[in-house]
C-alpha cells in the first residue's frame, strides 16, 4: 500500500516536472524559478547557515555552534526584550487596525458609490507612492517640540504633548503605515458579503449587531483575515517606526538584527536573531490559524 | 423523530380564515419624482394563496418589500390586523419573505440556516433542534441534511431550506418573491405543487409574485394583475381566465386575438383590423359603441364543409406548431395575425399556404373597454 501510494506520488511528481519544463506556461515561468531560488531560496539558506556557525565569524561552514542561540535565549542578555516588543507592537497594530479598517471598508463598499470609493482608494494609496522614511521625518516635524503641533498649541496658549520618541508613537507609526494593508484586504471581505443577506437577516428578526455578528463579520472573514495576516508580519518586522518615531526609546528585534549585522560586525548571531524571529512568527501565526476554520473562513469548504 | 411530527399550523386559533388580514389602501410609491405604484387598494384575506403577478417593472416586487418593510410607502396605509404596519421594520413585522435569489447564509449548514430566526429569538439549542427537524420533514428534506452545507445543496433543496427558514421565523404572513424563476420547468412544476399542499397544511397566509400568469393561476386562491403599477383586475384564477377585464390581462395568459370593434351607422360592429367589409357579431350588454374583442385560441376554430359561426373571416395559413397534446395554427387575415388552437386528435388535413375561412361565436368572444 505504501509503495504504491510512493509510486503514484512519484508518478505525479513527474507530471508536475514534466508541466513544468515541457509545457509552453512552465517554460515562460522559468525565470520566476530562477528568482525565486536566487532571491528568495539562496538567501534564506545563508542566513540559517550562518546561524549556526560560531559568533563574528564571517565564513560559512567553517565551524558548527548553537552558541548564537544560546545567547539569544539567555535571559541575563535581555534580547527577549526585543522579541517582546516587536510582538507586543506587531499584535497591538493588527488589533487597532482591524477594528480601524472595518468601518472604512463598511463605509467604502455600502455607502460610497463606486466612484467615490475608487477615490477614497486613491487617497489611501497616495502616500504611499512615497517614501516611508520621509514620511515619517515628516511625522517627526509634526510631533517634535517648536514643530508643528507644539508650535501651533503654543502659539494659542497651551503646549504639545510630548509624545516623540515614545513607545506610544511607535505604535502610531505602524498604524499609519500599515493602514492600506489592513484597508484592502478587507474592503475585499466586506464586498463579498450579498446586501440581500443582510435584509434577509433583518427581515428573520436579528437587530443590526446580531446581523453583524451572525453574518456580516463572519462573510468578510476571509478579507480580514488576510488583512491581520499581512499587517502583522509587516509591522512585527518594521523597524524605521521604531527607529525615527520611537527615538529607540525601545529596540525592537529587526532593529537588533540590523545592529547586529552592521555595528557588532557579528554576522552569525544576526543570522540567529532572524531565524529565531522567523520561527517564533510562523509558530504564532500557525497556533493562531489552527484554532481557526481556516478552509472555512476563506470559503474552500463550500 | 418521526415520532411527535407536530402538524403547523397558524398561532392564533381565535383569527377566522377568509376575514381580512392585510389592507392596502391607496398605496402609492415614487422613485425620484417617477410614480411607481399608484394608488393600490387590495385588501388579502387570512389563509388565502394571493399572488401579484405583473410583467417586469410592474411594480410588483416594490409592493413586496413595501409589505415586508424593506420599504415604505410614499403616501397610503397598509394594514395588518386593524393596525397600521406601513413604519414598522422589518423585524418587528408577522411578515417573512423568501427571497428571489434565497438569500440562504453560504457559512452555515441546513440546520443552522432553518434555525436562525430561533438563534435570534433566544431559543435554545435542543428546542431549536427540534424544530429544525420538524420543519425539515415538512418541507421534505432528509433529516441527515441538517448538518450539510446549504452550498452543496441542489437548486430544489435550497427552496425547501428558504422555504423552512422563512417557517421557523413563525409569521402570520409569508412573502414570496418569485423564488421558483431560476428552476428548471419541471422541477418547478413539482415545487408549485409542494408549496401549494404546504400552505393548505400550514394555514398560512402566502402572498406570492411571480411574472407568469400560469404560475399564479397554477397555485393562487386569487390573483392580482399588476401593469405599471396600476392594479388592473383581482380575482380568483377562473375569473381572471374567463372574464379578463382588459387587453392587458387577457393577453397576459398567453397568445391571444384581440380586435378592437366599433358599432358600424349601418348596424353591427366592425373592426378597423380586418377588411371593414366583415360584419361581426358582438355580445355587447353594455352601451358602450367602441372596444375591444379577445377571442381565445382555442375559441377560433375552421368552418370547413359549410360549418357556421357567428362570425366568419377569409384566412391562410402562415405556420402550424405542434404542442404535443394540440396543435397550433398562425393565421393572416387581411394584415391582422390570428391564432387558432386545437386538439391533435381532431386536427383537420391543412397544410402551410392554404386558405381557410375561420370563425368564432358571439358568446365565445369577450368584449373589454381597454
Amino acid at each position: 500500500m505504501a509503495s504504491y501510494s510512493l509510486a503514484k506520488f512519484g508518478a505525479g511528481l513527474e507530471i508536475r516536472l514534466r508541466a513544468l519544463f515541457y509545457s509552453v506556461g512552465g517554460r515562460c515561468a522559468l525565470p520566476i524559478y530562477l528568482l525565486f531560488v536566487i532571491g528568495f531560496v539562496a538567501p534564506l539558506l545563508l542566513i540559517i547557515g550562518f546561524a549556526f556557525t560560531e559568533s563574528h565569524s564571517f565564513s560559512l561552514l567553517s565551524s558548527f555552534s548553537l552558541g548564537n542561540f544560546g545567547e539569544i535565549f539567555d535571559p541575563s542578555s535581555g534580547i527577549w526584550k526585543s522579541f517582546a516588543w516587536s510582538l507586543l507592537f506587531a499584535f497591538i497594530v493588527t488589533i487597532a487596525l482591524a477594528l480601524i479598517c472595518y468601518p472604512i471598508a463598511v463605509g467604502m463598499v455600502r455607502i460610497l458609490g463606486k466612484k467615490w470609493a475608487s477615490l477614497v482608494s486613491l487617497l489611501f494609496v497616495f502616500p504611499l507612492f512615497i517614501s516611508e522614511n520621509v514620511r515619517l521625518y515628516g511625522w517627526v516635524l509634526f510631533f517634535v517640540k517648536n514643530g508643528i503641533l507644539d508650535g501651533t498649541m503654543r502659539l494659542l496658549g497651551g503646549e504639545g504633548p510630548d509624545l516623540l520618541f515614545t513607545p506610544e508613537l511607535t505604535v502610531f507609526g505602524l498604524i499609519y503605515s500599515y493602514l492600506p494593508y489592513m484597508l484592502f484586504p478587507t474592503v475585499l471581505g466586506v464586498s463579498l458579503v450579498d446586501k440581500d443577506l443582510l435584509v434577509a437577516a433583518r427581515d428573520l428578526g436579528a437587530s443590526r449587531l446580531q446581523t453583524l455578528r451572525e453574518i456580516e463579520l463572519p462573510l468578510a472573514m476571509p478579507g480580514i483575515v488576510i488583512g491581520m495576516l499581512l499587517t502583522f508580519v509587516l509591522s512585527a518586522g518594521a523597524m524605521s517606526e521604531a527607529k525615527i518615531l520611537g527615538g529607540q526609546s525601545v529596540i525592537v528585534l529587526t532593529h537588533d538584527i540590523d545592529i547586529a549585522f552592521t555595528y557588532a560586525q557579528n554576522w552569525p548571531l544576526g543570522a540567529a536573531l532572524a531565524v529565531s524571529f522567523t520561527v517564533i512568527v510562523a509558530l504564532l501565526i500557525y497556533a493562531v490559524f489552527s484554532r481557526l476554520d481556516i478552509d472555512r473562513i476563506l470559503g474552500g469548504k463550500r | 423523530m418521526l415520532g411527535h411530527k407536530k402538524s403547523v399550523s397558524a398561532k392564533d386559533h381565535g383569527a377566522v380564515k377568509g376575514e381580512p388580514i392585510l389592507t392596502l389602501s391607496d398605496v402609492c410609491r415614487s422613485f425620484e419624482g417617477r410614480d411607481v405604484i399608484k394608488k393600490i387598494n387590495l385588501t388579502i384575506k387570512r389563509g388565502e394563496f394571493f399572488t401579484l403577478v405583473g410583467p417586469s417593472g410592474s411594480g410588483k416586487t416594490t409592493i413586496l418589500k413595501m409589505l415586508a418593510g424593506m420599504d415604505s410607502p410614499s403616501s397610503g396605509d397598509i394594514v395588518y390586523d386593524n393596525q397600521s404596519i406601513s413604519s414598522i421594520p422589518p423585524k418587528a413585522r408577522p411578515t417573512c419573505m423568501v427571497f428571489q435569489f434565497l438569500a440562504l447564509f453560504p457559512h452555515m449548514t441546513v440546520g443552522q440556516n432553518i434555525e436562525f430566526p430561533l438563534k435570534i429569538k433566544g431559543v435554545p439549542a435542543e428546542e431549536r433542534y427540534d424544530r429544525a427537524c420538524q420543519l425539515m420533514s415538512m418541507v421534505q428534506l432528509p433529516e441527515d441534511y441538517y448538518a450539510k452545507n446549504v452550498m452543496k445543496c441542489s437548486g430544489g433543496e435550497r427552496q425547501r431550506v428558504a422555504i423552512a427558514r422563512a417557517f421557523a421565523y413563525d409569521p402570520q404572513i409569508l412573502l414570496f418573491d418569485e423564488p421558483l424563476s431560476a428552476i428548471d420547468a419541471k422541477l418547478r412544476k413539482t415545487l408549485q405543487k409542494e408549496l401549494k399542499a404546504l400552505h393548505e397544511k400550514s394555514g398560512k397566509t402566502f402572498i406570492y409574485i411571480t411574472h407568469s400568469l400560469e404560475e399564479a393561476m397554477f397555485m393562487s386562491d386569487r390573483v392580482g394583475v399588476l401593469n405599471h403599477g396600476v392594479l388592473e383586475q383581482v380575482g380568483t384564477p377562473n375569473e381572471i381566465y374567463a372574464h379578463p377585464n382588459s387587453r392587458f390581462t387577457a393577453s397576459f395568459i398567453g397568445d391571444t386575438n384581440i380586435f378592437p370593434v366599433r358599432v358600424r351607422p349601418e348596424g353591427g360592429w366592425e373592426s378597423s383590423e380586418l377588411p371593414l367589409s366583415v360584419v361581426l357579431k358582438v355580445k355587447q350588454l353594455d352601451r358602450n359603441i367602441e372596444g375591444y374583442i379577445i377571442v381565445r385560441p382555442e375559441r377560433l376554430r375552421f368552418l370547413t364543409d359549410g360549418a357556421l359561426a357567428d362570425n366568419a373571416i377569409p384566412a391562410k395559413i402562415v405556420a402550424i406548431y405542434s404542442l404535443g397534446s394540440s396543435l397550433q395554427y398562425e393565421l393572416i387575415a387581411g394584415k391582422k395575425e390570428l391564432s387558432l388552437q386545437l386538439s391533435s386528435a381532431h386536427a383537420p388535413d391543412y397544410k402551410v399556404g392554404d386558405a381557410v375561412t375561420v370563425g368564432w361565436d358571439a358568446d365565445d368572444a369577450i368584449f373589454v373597454l381597454n
